[in-house]
């Protein structure tokens, strides 16, 4: 069971994608988007660089010819347990939860120095450049348990922190400890391939568990140091 | 006194003449006509100099203030930043402010504790640019947030939700070390003010007498004052030193603590205090050719040797910086770091690569080669040419730092390119423009030369006849307390 109490044995969320699974669909971008009422920027603003989607697919082209290969690597915030982002902060807007062993991003407190953004080594995180707004009628379909985000502040994905709290509330007044697969975070319930799975690290029984037991087991850039948690099974040729 | 010193025979009196047309600080004037002069110049509000403050405050007003609004209103997109290079012209322009902002405190307080004495006309000339130079930096800070509005959280403040910054930021420490640095270099510039204020009060009327009056907090030349003020600009001259050097290696370590790879370098403390100097010392004199062009009776107190002073200093710290830079550039690309390579290739044969080759050129090539030339340091105008020339390669390193090292990052995917677009250029010459209208104003209001130093050297400078040959010599007035 979460507490933040720091006595009780706490959840560590952890992601596991299969690259081997993965078919670039980008149903998890929209999922994604939907349920974090990530803003829509628009086709220009887009092009240009400033899309606000907290995952996206980072696309990559192999070989030649009839070996010609694409792989994808969906990429979002790697949720790390040392994170680069934490320390610059001046006014602590990123900092890390000790409940969910996230790494939050506190809007209200966020002045925008960008500072976070720079010293991601996977470039995670996305800037509100504008005031965005929700033409009629996607206005309806905003989540209501996420805050919309002004202009000015950076934001990022935040592995559904919604659906992790709503889980643990429900399994507290059932009186029981949130069992696996309970909490699925936006991108993997929308996965058809079922390539993410979502879990506690600490269950040595859970999913996420087992599959990252796999030799194809990889985090990424994982020499830095930044101890992600979101773990890549590698897929192609299984030469790693 | 030299006054005192008779020629023997007419050489000696071409030689001693010579020497006089050379060096301000033999050519001996009495104190009431230094004063005369400098508050001829001080008072000389013509039509010129009208025009070009309202012109200069207008500017500052609509390409500074304005479109700063503008883009606060707006949001941050105006500017041309994207993912990945979150960082673009006005972190390069805080960069470049604070650069320039070094050179007053070097000059004069570096330059005083080593009794360099070419400086004495120019010191106050020089940590006037500290000052506005810090004016126009410490803007940088508020105008590159999200949320300008907010500036004030990154200040420890107590609330009752317990809130406080995050002292592991580096930000927040420049937000510390660019306000010590403001203040004491403020209190800096004004001690060695205070006689000439007093001066000044002396000999104006009106509201500049009332004014002269209240700054130069009833000055009035006794010699305990005396005693006191030499002894506190000597401690603040030592203090403000690491003051100085702390800045800038703070402003570096925005950068070098990160993860960044372009960025994270141990060399980039010293790295940066020295591009500042070449920066700060190529604007002093932009600024000395502009104040001896424009202001009355200049040409007597800033001479052909000040320049030639200052472009000796100015080869020695762009051969410097080629050090820096070389030890920075060759030894990240013989480490072979995959990324860190791209990034150098990047550099000197990518899309900015006409910015890097520029910064090279004005930085080391174009001084390193022309500063050998006697003739060409002593040309004042050609000092001036070469103060711009040297300030664009500033600019461009800051520029090549900035956004070349985010263009390029770990995973091929997340390169980019970054354009500024007209509100960040706007912005970035409005700062300029606020840094010439402050200069402007103040220099038919302070003192610009500080006379009393002048005099003071002029006093410890002595002739000596030894055999044949005749000598300036120096006491040394200042340790005699």
């Amino acid at each position: 069971m979460a507490g933040g109490n720091g006595h009780e044995e706490h959840t560590k969320w952890v992601m596991v994608i299969d690259l081997d699974r993965c078919n670039g669909c980008g149903a998890c971008v929209t999922a994604c988007a939907m349920e974090n009422n990530v803003a829509f920027v628009g086709e220009d603003e887009n092009a240009y660089g400033r899309g606000m989607h907290w995952l996206r697919l980072q696309r990559y082209w192999e070989g030649e010819g009839d070996d010609l290969r694409v792989r994808y690597i969906p990429t979002m915030c790697q949720q790390c347990s040392n994170a680069p982002c934490e320390p610059v902060c001046p006014v602590y807007a990123t900092l890390h939860s000790e409940a969910e062993e996230i790494n939050l991003q506190v809007y209200n407190r966020c002045i925008g120095t960008r500072y976070c953004a720079n010293n991601c080594p996977y470039i995670a995180r996305t800037f509100n450049w504008f005031d965005y707004e929700w033409p009629e009628p996607l206005n309806f379909q905003l989540n209501p348990d996420v805050t919309v985000r002004r202009r000015g502040i950076m934001e990022k994905c935040t592995f559904c922190i919604q659906r992790i709290r709503r889980a643990e509330e429900d399994a507290k007044a059932e009186g029981r400890e949130v069992y696996d697969g309970e909490v699925q975070p936006a991108c993997a319930q929308a996965c058809p391939t079922e390539a993410i799975v979502f879990g506690n690290w600490r269950d040595p029984n859970s999913r996420v568990r087992q599959l990252a037991a796999s030799e194809r087991a990889f985090k990424l850039e994982e020499a830095l140091g930044t101890e992600p948690k979101v773990i890549y099974l590698a897929g192609g040729r299984h030469e790693f | 006194m030299s006054s005192e010193f008779h020629p023997r025979n007419e050489e000696e009196a071409r030689r001693i003449e010579e020497m006089k047309r050379e060096h301000l600080l033999l050519d001996h004037r009495p104190r009431a006509e230094m004063n005369d002069m400098v508050m001829e110049a001080v008072e000389d509000t013509s039509r010129e100099w009208k025009f070009a403050v309202i012109v200069l405050g207008l500017l500052t007003a609509v390409t500074l203030f304005g479109a700063w609004g503008y883009m606060m209103l707006k949001g941050l997109g105006l500017a041309g930043i994207r993912r990945p290079v979150f960082w673009g012209l006005f972190i390069v322009a805080f960069v470049f402010w604070i650069g320039i902002s070094h050179a007053g405190t070097f000059v004069s307080a570096i330059l005083r504790v080593f009794k360099a004495e070419f400086r004495r006309p120019f010191t106050r000339a020089a940590e006037l640019m500290t000052t506005f130079g810090l004016a126009a930096a410490g803007l940088y800070p508020l105008i590159h947030l999200g949320r300008t509005w907010r500036f004030y959280w990154m200040m420890p403040y107590p609330n009752q939700r317990w809130l406080w910054p995050n002292w592991r930021s580096p930000l927040l420490w420049d937000f510390f070390a660019i306000n010590t640095y403001l203040i004491g270099s403020t209190l800096y510039l004004y001690m060695p003010l205070i006689p000439d204020l007093a001066m000044a009060r002396d000999r104006s009327t009106g509201w500049r007498k009332k004014v002269y009056g209240l700054l130069a907090l009833g000055w009035r030349g006794t010699e305990q004052e005396w005693k006191h003020l030499q002894k506190g600009i000597q401690i603040f001259a030592w203090a403000i030193m690491p003051v100085m050097f702390s800045v800038h290696t703070i402003v570096s370590w925005d950068f070098a603590v990160s993860m960044k790879l372009g960025w994270h370098s141990t060399i980039f403390g010293p790295y940066f205090i020295i591009g500042a100097l070449l920066s700060g010392i190529a604007a002093v004199s932009v600024v000395l050719f502009t104040v001896r062009a424009t202001t009355k009776n200049m040409r007597y107190f800033i001479r052909p040797e000040h320049f030639d002073a200052l472009g000796k200093l100015l080869l020695i710290i762009s051969l410097s910086w080629a050090y820096f830079f070389f030890n920075e550039f060759i030894l990240e690309w013989y480490g072979g770091e995959h990324t860190i390579k791209e990034i150098l290739k990047f550099y000197m044969f990518g899309d900015i690569a006409p910015v890097w080759w520029t910064m090279v050129t004005c930085n080391f090539f174009i001084p390193g080669l022309l500063l050998w030339n006697r003739k060409f340091r002593r040309t004042p105008w050609l000092m001036f040419l070469l103060g711009i020339v040297v300030n664009i390669g500033m600019f461009a390193e800051r520029y090549v730092i900035v956004t070349g090292a985010l263009s390029r990052n770990r995973f091929p995917f997340d390169w980019g390119w970054y354009e500024p677009r007209l509100v960040e250029v706007s912005i970035v010459f409005g700062t300029f423009m606020l840094f010439f209208f402050l200069y402007t104003l103040a220099a038919r209001f302070l003192p610009l030369i500080p006379v009393w130093e002048v005099e003071e050297g002029q006093h410890s400078h002595t002739w000596r006849r030894i055999g044949r040959a005749i000598l300036p010599a120096v006491s040394d007035l200042e340790s005699l307390d």
